[in-house]
């Protein structure tokens, strides 16, 4: 079963470090050899994103940055796994990659992926 | 931390670290059942110990150094027991390791290869095939018996037996734990490309029970082939099965209604087909093919599958090219089932004449004798040549043939049909 593991976070115009990116990258790198990876991404900043929004019938565009946001989607992945046991776990590894390496407060959110084959046709 | 959730967090670490742990530990003491063993042992300890300390920051790492104290234990004991156990003695000297440091640095040193000798081992030739495709489930896998049992709809006791068994065999056949070389590997790798396209079928389409599909096993192939394309990265045609399963995988949801009942691939929706899924069977084919050579089997079919996976509509297959692949396929697995799917290609490109033509010189062919696909694909092509009571005849017959509920109510609504 398919997870998308969404990071959040408040925007910051800090830069992970090399340390950090190297980390995440061995993370992935395990999640690949492992056979669990799927895909993961980071986001740009809010600054050069948009956003749609329907409101009683009418469609409004809204240019970023989004200053009011308390957190935003830093970026995603996604893992096939067995379970999500497994996935809390390979959110766990993530989150702890962090530690100490990284100021801000993070939240992951994990959702299963419903476009799955096993949660039913 | 309660009980529940470190037992949740136990789970899911063994399921993703068990494999590399088994791998490195019967890489020291030579016998996958021991292997086995001792990391079941250090699973019990960590059941012990995290309720209460909590899971540990790294816990594959915790669990692989519980387990290489064992290990190392198991080795000294041994040796102490018996001094002239040439085996032990052997390992310890051939890898020149005397102090517990080195002896655990070189399980880390050596994850890939341990891997695919786990993976080598438990598909071994000496096994029966049931037996490799449940030992390789529970040692690559990670799943339990119970897990095992469920998926072929057996019970956990003849599971058991067979694991048993097969670990017996193993070491009666002094079965050394290596990545065979040269012209053994190519057998070999055929045998473990074979166990992870036997499960993925399995969960594809069932032989039996009252699912078509048991996604559950296609997802752990899937994931084995993943591993495996990471380990023999050079070999074409494992990224040639792994694009297979990818694509076909891709079709899960499209090919079940929702009531249970399967939809054959040219009545199914595109638009439920898994594009993320496709993407990485089209990437894992092109792969295959940059290793450059013949296609083999599996490159053959993936890139067959492929052919549908590219299409639109189901008018746009391209059933040329799928002759095409095809016949190649026939010159490399001589098969009157790869014959049978070529005629409905053949049906399909040139026209029902054409494949029935083919269809009927196989009906003599005794392998195929109590195969249903036969007066499947044979009632449908007489259907679209007109020829109805034949092949309402026909469809009855594979409908009386099938073993699977779901897809004799198929057949039968089909015959109904006409």
């Amino acid at each position: 079963m398919r997870f998308m593991t969404i990071v959040k976070t408040r925007e910051t115009d800090a830069q992970p470090s090399p340390a950090l990116i190297d980390k995440i990258n061995k993370l992935s790198e395990d999640a690949v050899k492992k056979g669990v990876f799927v895909g993961m991404g980071g986001l740009g900043p809010t600054s050069q994103g948009a956003r749609a929004r329907l409101a009683n019938g009418k469609i409004t565009v809204m240019d970023g940055p989004f200053a009011e946001a308390k957190e935003v989607i830093g970026g995603y992945a996604i893992f096939d796994v067995a379970s999500k046991k497994e996935a809390m776990e390979w959110t766990r590894a993530f989150l702890e990659a962090h530690i100490g390496l990284w100021d801000h407060d993070l939240e992951v959110e994990v959702r299963q992926m419903m476009d799955d084959p096993s949660t039913g046709c | 931390m309660t009980r529940q959730q470190a037992a949740d967090a136990i789970d899911a670490v063994w399921r993703i670290e068990s494999a590399r742990l088994i791998a490195g530990l019967a890489r020291i003491v030579g016998d996958i059942g021991v292997a086995e063993d001792l990391a079941q042992d250090a699973l019990v300890a960590a059941l012990e110990q995290w309720p209460t300390s909590g899971v540990p920051d790294n816990p594959g790492a915790w669990l692989m150094a519980t387990a290489k104290h064992r290990a190392i234990d198991h080795v000294r004991r041994r040796k102490m027991q018996d001094r002239k156990h040439e085996h032990l003695g052997r390992v310890l000297e051939d890898r020149q390791i005397s102090p517990e440091s080195e002896l655990a640095a070189a399980i880390d040193d050596h994850v890939g290869d341990d891997l695919l000798s786990l993976m080598f081992t438990a598909c071994h030739p000496v096994l029966t095939t049931e037996a490799r495709v449940a030992l390789t489930l529970r040692l690559l896998g990670g799943l339990t018996t119970d897990e095992i049992a469920r998926a072929f709809l057996v019970s956990k006791a003849t599971i058991q037996q067979r694991i048993v068994r097969a670990k017996r065999t193993l070491a009666a056949a002094h079965v050394p734990f290596e990545v065979p070389r040269g012209a053994e590997l190519t057998a070999r790798l055929e045998s473990v490309l074979e166990v992870i396209y036997l499960i993925f079928n399995e969960g594809y389409s069932a032989t039996a029970g009252e699912d078509w599909v048991r996604p559950a096993l296609c997802e752990d192939a899937l994931r084995l082939g993943r591993i495996l394309a990471e380990l023999a990265r050079d070999v074409a045609e494992v990224h040639g099965l792994v694009a297979l399963m990818e694509i076909q995988a891709s079709r899960l949801r499209a090919r079940v209604s929702p009531a249970g009942e399967p939809i054959l691939l040219l009545d199914q929706d595109r638009g439920r087909w898994d594009y993320l899924l496709i993407g990485r069977g089209l990437a894992a084919l092109a792969r295959a093919e940059a290793r450059g050579g013949a296609y083999g089997p599996y490159t053959l079919q993936a890139a067959i599958a492929a052919c549908h996976a590219r299409a639109h509509t189901a008018e746009e297959t391209d059933w040329t090219r799928i002759v095409a692949l095809y016949d190649g396929l026939v010159q490399l697995m001589p098969s009157p089932i790869v014959e049978l799917n070529r005629a409905v290609a053949l049906g399909m490109a040139f026209g029902p004449a054409a494949g029935l033509e083919v269809v009927d010189s196989l009906t003599k062919d005794p392998a195929l004798a109590g195969y249903h696909l036969l007066p499947s694909v044979r009632g449908d092509l007489l259907a679209k040549l007109g020829r109805f009571d034949e092949a309402r005849a026909e469809l009855a017959r594979a409908a009386a043939l099938t073993q699977n509920s779901r897809e004799r109510d198929l057949l039968l609504k089909k015959m109904e049909a006409l």
